[in-house]
């Protein structure tokens, strides 16, 4: 399927008004999930089920939440993603922007991670 | 009160879609008290109705594994009220399946005309989280879908009559 970005954002866009309740100048490339347009643990359920409806796509749990890395003694000692686990995420999560949270990877901030524009790039990778 | 909030299933083809009435009566508390001097059947009532509908095909999608529960009301629209000497046609689709969770779109009509449009979206307790075990006593869900007729109409994934599941 060829689309162009401006084509994937407004679908995601949809998505995520549709979901979240949100106003449509509120979802903008920039905005956080979690911090910004408020979405809770069983919204993110409702995002994966309309983007795969929108898109075409099957999303499985582990591409967007990591909880297996994250919860992998091997990639986290004392709350903080190691330099390993670090890698391990980007190979996983190719279309996040992860540059800020590895300034200070702490487990407990990753929620509040993926903004608009990472899930843009996710889909775009899919179609 | 009993928590029954579909009198039948009327159809029921596993992993596709349901169908079941719901009648309004007057005798029903619900419907005489909610809103005294202007009896009708509750909106949230009828969400809840299409929720065990809808939650039932889904759980029998899964061969009765999982824990569903109503997790979000995506859309709910209500063309009129249901009022006594009402019978409420319910319609459910299973639009799709995650690991921990189900999407289904619903339809109600009265009379062959549209009642309300809602669509569902259902979670599965993780195991080890919130209770352990079934949501039910052993045996309880299998009476109240057989009260229901489930078992009179219901289809099976492989086409047969839907039979009572050990797991119920």
């Amino acid at each position: 399927m060829s689309m162009s970005s401006e084509e994937v954002f407004d679908k995601v866009r949809a998505s995520l008004v549709d979901a979240l309740g949100v106003d449509d100048d509120e979802v903008t490339p920039e905005a956080t999930l979690v911090g910004d347009l408020g979405a809770e643990s069983i919204d993110f359920l409702d995002i994966v089920f309309k983007l795969e409806k929108s898109f075409g796509i099957t999303i499985p749990r582990e591409e967007l939440s990591p909880e297996d890395i994250l919860t992998n003694s091997q990639y986290v000692q004392d709350g903080l993603v190691t330099p390993e686990g670090m890698q391990v995420l980007k190979q996983r999560m190719p279309w996040a922007n992860l540059s800020k949270f590895e300034q200070n990877p702490r487990v407990q901030d990753f929620g509040n991670l993926l903004t608009v524009g990472d899930m843009c790039n996710y889909v775009a990778s899919k179609i | 009160m009993r928590w029954f909030w579909i009198d039948r299933f009327t159809e029921f083809v596993s992993g596709s879609h349901a169908r079941g009435i719901k009648n309004v009566t007057l005798d029903q508390e619900v419907v005489d008290e909610y809103c005294p001097g202007f009896p009708f059947f509750p909106s949230t009532l009828i969400i809840e109705g299409i929720a065990q509908l809808g939650g039932i095909l889904v759980a029998e999608h899964f061969d009765w594994d999982k824990r569903v529960v109503l997790a979000k009301i995506g859309n709910a629209k209500f063309h009129r009220q249901a009022t006594p000497g009402d019978r409420m046609d319910y319609w459910v689709r299973l639009e799709g399946t995650q690991e921990h969770g189900a999407r289904v779109t619903a339809t109600s009509q009265i009379d062959g005309q549209p009642h309300a449009e809602i669509d569902l979206m259902f979670a599965f307790l993780e195991a080890g989280r919130f209770a352990e075990g079934s949501l039910f006593h052993s045996g309880d869900l299998a009476e109240m879908l057989r009260i229901m007729k489930l078992f009179d109409c219901g289809i099976g994934r492989d086409g047969q009559p839907l039979g009572v599941s050990d797991k119920l």
